[in-house]
Order: structure tokens, then sequence, then C-alpha cells
């Protein structure tokens, strides 16, 4: 075993680094490549709370992180199925509305019609898987573009929230519900949120051993225990100290734990299974993935499909934040926000990169400038502009980024 | 996709085409092709550009589906309207433009559409069936989880051609297989071919290199504008094949040689 290279290793031209300086210089290699990962999300983060937090103390204050934790899982839910589409180099700009369409269905069904709450969610669902797959098959067999068939959808769905809802224009969700308290009140019981706290770091070494297990009876190289080690306790430690600070207010809420169970469950899809290998594939090249026998048309269909239901499911949840249906509700910046969050996070517009990730962190980043914003009482338009700004940054460092991969041979 | 059930006895015919057309609008780019591929036998096709090996290759993979004509595979007539159905029937191609997803790392391309365990994708099996197969192949990869868009022209086409033996095809499809590699891996190529020919499987190579053609092809058909112009076997001679290929005993290759053999003689030893 220590003399004779391990099946991977057989080839002498290939740097490989086990020690902790050769996965620091690896990293930097990546980075200037242009294989930025996760890096600006992480840098702007830290950016703007620290510019914030000059600003007005209150921003890094318990309770109003835990606000901007509600915040985020409405339009975050939205911007994991925006993640599917961008993935194939497609985009749905219609999320926005389909939100507000749902959160319409359950005003509408729930309080008016008095259908039970859980039908009334899963017809909003289906109503978002339908509109998806309708999309899917204008693209699949009419090969209209989805910028357009969205941009229709936008305007279509928008004139159907408003035609269900009525004259009224507006329904109160009644206050002491279980939806609304969801929304608004429902905290994770500590145990529970230190617990949970826990578990990725577990899996990680878990997962890493078994696979060290597996790699070393094949005759595979594996990494170094130490790295795997320390991984894991950095991220247990990041995650433990982010609990409790959050405990220090109100503590972590529900829906955002619903949010991240969402992200953990798409980031397994896109990892893990052939759906998320073949969905990268489609992104990457069409037609290769169309000759490796992968069916492209389902492919488009569950990606649509996904992003409906996803945005569908944003919509209630942002009907149950603000324990209202309206007509206001999907409208405004709810399309540009989960879309940016999407790109900010680092996933790429050109389709074949990104991660279901990148929505949480994006989204992160996009409630933090806004509720910072509205902490300095700036206006709404001034808001609109400056997360309009961050939004071309984002692109720019996505294009750049991107060339700098195909001059590195990086794809 | 029942015809996956028995290797075909070594002789007989897995693959036969009676007068398949193919037209894109006005352009006719193949007519009547008749084209018949038997069980551990090298065919090549051979013809100048624009003669339509790689439509004839296409429309074998289920890319394009013929206007006109019948496919018979294993005995029975098939339609193949999909990559995927050629696949599943146990034709596997290596295409000209290779069809690899550049984002995509060498084991994600060697199995893509084709995962080991698709709801728990085993990595690290598939790891090691590709190190395993690329080495069969004398390939020179550096590392299998790199993405492909960092491999030369050279590695590439090893990672395609490594890909098309993946699913253990009945019959091989390979668009100009060496026209990138080095003098090793087509070597090995070559080999690799007549292993393959040797298990009893049918190959089909295009390949504008006459020395690789007669090296390995049992049977050389010429296509020419779309048509067939004959078959030859590996001890025609050099000018009968050219002449196929390019449609007169008078063309440029011959004049070229004339006027070298002139030269040769002309000049005072």
């Amino acid at each position: 075993m220590t003399n004779k290279p391990t099946l991977d290793r057989a080839d002498a031209r290939v740097r490989h680094d086990d020690s902790l300086k050769g996965a620091l210089k690896d990293f930097t290699d990546r980075l200037r490549s242009g294989d930025l990962g996760m890096l600006p999300v992480i840098v702007s983060l830290i950016l703007i709370s620290t510019v914030f937090s000059m600003l007005n103390p209150v921003f890094l204050a318990p309770n109003n992180l835990v606000n901007l934790l509600f915040d985020c899982a409405t339009v975050g839910v939205i911007s994991l199925g925006i993640v599917c589409v961008l993935m194939l180099g497609e985009i749905d700009l219609s999320v926005g509305s389909m939100s507000g369409l749902a959160s319409a269905m359950i005003g509408v069904l729930w309080v008016n019609a008095g259908v039970s709450l859980p039908l009334a969610i899963l017809a909003a669902l289906a109503t978002g898987a339908l509109i998806g797959a309708v999309y899917a098959i204008l693209y699949n067999r009419l090969g209209m573009p989805s910028f357009v068939s969205t941009l229709s959808g936008l305007l279509a769905i928008l004139g159907l929230q408003l035609y269900i809802l009525g004259p009224t224009g507006s329904i109160n969700l009644p206050f002491a519900s279980p939806l609304v308290g969801f929304g608004q009140l429902w905290i994770l019981p500590a145990w529970l949120s230190y617990l949970l706290g826990l578990l990725p770091g577990a899996v990680m070494v878990w997962v890493g051993l078994s696979v060290m297990k597996q790699r070393q009876a094949a005759g595979l190289s594996s990494q170094p225990l130490t790295r795997l080690v320390l991984k894991a306790a950095a991220l247990t430690v990041a995650l433990e100290g982010a609990i409790y600070y959050l405990h220090l207010g109100r503590g972590v809420p529900m829906m955002f734990g619903l949010f991240v169970l969402l992200a953990v469950i798409l980031n397994y899809g896109l990892t893990r299974t052939q759906w998320g290998r073949s969905m990268f594939a489609v992104g990457g090249n069409k037609e290769a993935a169309r000759r490796s026998g992968i069916n492209v048309r389902r492919i488009y269909l569950s990606a649509f499909m996904l992003c409906s239901t996803l945005a569908a499911l944003g919509g209630i949840l942002s009907a149950s934040r603000l324990a209202s249906s309206s007509q206001q509700a999907g409208t405004g910046d709810v399309n540009l926000n989960a879309i940016a969050a999407a790109v900010i996070g680092g996933t790429s517009l050109f389709g074949g990169r990104g991660s279901a990730w990148s929505a949480v962190l994006g989204i992160i980043v996009i409630q933090a400038i806004s509720n910072g914003l509205t902490l300095l009482n700036l206006s709404s338009s001034l808001r609109y502009m400056i997360t309009g700004g961050v939004l071309a940054v984002a692109v720019i460092v996505d294009s750049l980024a991107r060339q700098s991969r195909v001059s590195h041979g990086r794809g | 996709m029942q015809a996956r059930e028995r290797l075909p006895a070594k002789g007989e015919r897995i693959l036969s085409l009676r007068g398949v057309s193919k037209r894109f609008g006005a352009v006719s780019a193949l007519t009547d092709i008749e084209l018949d591929v038997h069980a551990g036998e090298v065919v090549a096709l051979v013809g100048d550009n624009g003669a339509g090996k790689s439509t004839l290759v296409k429309v074998l993979a289920g890319v394009h589906q013929p206007t006109e004509g019948a496919i018979e595979y294993m005995g029975r007539p098939v339609t193949l309207d999909t990559p995927a159905t050629a696949l599943e029937m146990g034709i596997a191609t290596v295409f000209q433009d290779l069809a690899l997803c550049e984002n995509l790392d060498v084991v994600a391309n060697l199995f893509l559409g084709h995962e080991l365990s698709p709801w728990r994708l085993d990595e690290v099996q598939m790891e090691v069936r590709a190190w395993t197969l690329l080495k069969e192949l004398a390939a020179r990869i550096p590392s299998v989880r790199e993405p492909v868009a960092s491999l030369s022209g050279g590695q590439r086409q090893t990672v395609a051609i490594a890909r098309s033996l993946l699913l253990d095809p009945r019959i091989i499809m390979l668009d100009e297989p060496t026209a990138a590699l080095g003098v090793a891996q087509t070597a090995e190529v070559l080999n690799l071919i007549e292993r393959v020919r040797d298990r009893g499987l049918g190959v089909i190579i295009i390949s504008h290199n006459m020395e690789d053609v007669r090296a390995v092809a049992d049977r050389i058909v010429v296509l020419r504008l779309g048509r067939n112009n004959g078959v030859f076997t590996r001890e025609t001679s050099h000018q009968d094949l050219v002449a196929a290929i390019t449609g007169a005993a008078e063309n440029s290759v011959s004049r070229r040689q004339d006027r070298l053999a002139a030269e040769a003689g002309g000049t005072p030893a």
C-alpha cells in the first residue's frame, strides 16, 4: 500500500496535496482559475454585516436576525426552484406571480370557501405543478424559449390572482390558525435546534469515514482523516455558535428549518442521484446528454414543475408570514429577489453549474441588505436601486468567473 | 430491447440496412444505402468529405431518423427513434464531436445516463471502473475527477471511446476514433478494435487514414455522394480504393502520384 501508488495516483504529472498547506494551495488555485464557489457570498455577508452593524447596531441583535430568517424562508423556497431551472440554462420569470396566485388560493379556498387547510395547500401546490408542466410542454413541443413563455405567464398568472381575489382584493387569514403561527411565531425548541446543529458535522464524519473505507477497499486514495475531522468540527462549531446566538433572542424559526430541510433534499437530489447528474449534463451540453440516452424532455419537465411548485409553496409561506392573501402578494421585488438569490449564491445563469446551497446563502445576502436598509429607514425606492446594483455585480462576477474558467480549462 | 439477452454467434448478421435514405430538405445525404454487419467483423466506412459517413452513423445511433428504408437488428426490424433506444439495444457510438459534457468530470461523463444505483450514486464503484477501463485503453488521464474541459483533444477522445465500451454493446461505431490520438493511443485503439471483434462484437469504423483501415478492417465499404460505391477487402490495392472513393481512376491522388513518379524518374540520379 505504501510503495504501490493507488489506482488514481499513478500519474506522475499530477500534484497531490494531502497536507493542510496543500489543501490551502489547492483552494487558491481554484479561486485563481475562476472556480469561486461560495466565496463571494461569504465575503459579501461579512461586508454587509460589518457595514450595517456600524450604521445601526440593532442589525446584529439576535431578534433582528431571527426576523431575518423568517423573511428568508419565504423567498428562499422560491429561489430553490429557480436554482433548478437556472441549472438547465433556462429561467422562470413568473415565480413571483405564481407565489401570489398560491397565496390568493389559500385565502379564497380556505377562508372564503371553507375548504380544509391541507386541501387548500394541496390545491395551490398542484396548480403550481400544472403551470410548470405547461411551461415544459411549451418548451419541449413548441420550442418556446422559457424567457418568453414565463414572461407571458407572469402577466397571465397575475391576472388570475387578481381575478380570484375579486373586488375586495385582500383576505385576512385567522391569526390563531396554525398556518399563521408557523409563519410568524413557531420556533424550534432549543434542545432540538442544538441537536439539529450537531447533525451536519456528524453526518459528514460518518459519510466521510464510510467513503474512506470503501475507497481504500477499492484501491483508491482517500482524503486524510485530519482534514475530514477538522472540517466537520469547524462546521459544528459555526452552526452551534449561530444557534446559540439566535437563542439569545427568540430562537430558530421552524419555517427556516423547513427551508433548510428542502435545501438539503434538493442538494441530495442534485449531487447524489441520477436525476441530478442529468440536470448538470443537460445544462452543460444538451445534445451530448441526449446522445447519452438521457430523456432530455423529462429533465426539462421535472425542472419547470419543481420550480413552479416551490414557487407556490413560497407563496403559501409568505401568506402565512403576512397573515393575509392580497393583490400585492408576489408582486414587486419577489421575482427579482428569488432569481438574484440563486445567482448571488453562485448558480450560473449559463447553465450547468449551481447548488441548492446557493439559494440559502444568496437569499440571506439579499434579505440582509433589504433588512439593513429598512433599519436605516431608507425608502423602498433606494432599496430597489441598491438591490439591483448588487444583482448586477453578482452577474458580472458570474460572467467574469466563467470566462476565467474557460481560459483555465475548467468548463 | 429483448435483443440484448444473448451474444450473437460469430458470423451471424447483427445489423442490416436496406434502402436507407436520409434527406435534409433538398439535400439527399444518404440514398438507398445497403449495409451488413456481422458479429466478429470490422467494417470500415470510407469516403470523401460529405459522402454521408457521419450521417449514416447518426442514423444508426438514433440521432437522425431515416427518411426511407428498413433497419434490421438481430434479425428483427427495428426503429431507432432515440439515442436511448439504440444504446438500450446495444449499439454504442463514439461521435466525431465526442458528445461529452465539459462541465462534468470524467467519471460522470463515462456513466452519463447509466449511473450505478440511480438513487444513491455509487461514486467509488464508478471511479474504480473508470480507472480500469481507461487503463485498458492505455489512456493518460491525470485525474478522473477533473472536468472534461481541462482535458486535451486526445484525452477526450479516449474518454469517449471508453464510454462506448461501458454498456457492454453488441455493435460499436467509431467515427474518426484516432483523429486526435497519439502514436501509442492509436495503436491501443486498433488493438482494442481487434479485441472487441474477437469477443464477437460488430465494429463499424470511419476513418480517413487508409493505413488504419487496412490494418483492422475485414470489409471496406465505400460511400460516395451518399450512395454505396462498392465493397472491398483489405487486399484491394490502394489505387482501386482511392478510385472508388473519388469516383474516377483518374483523380487528384493518382495525378499527384504520377507527377511524383515522373519527377523521381526525370531527375538524374
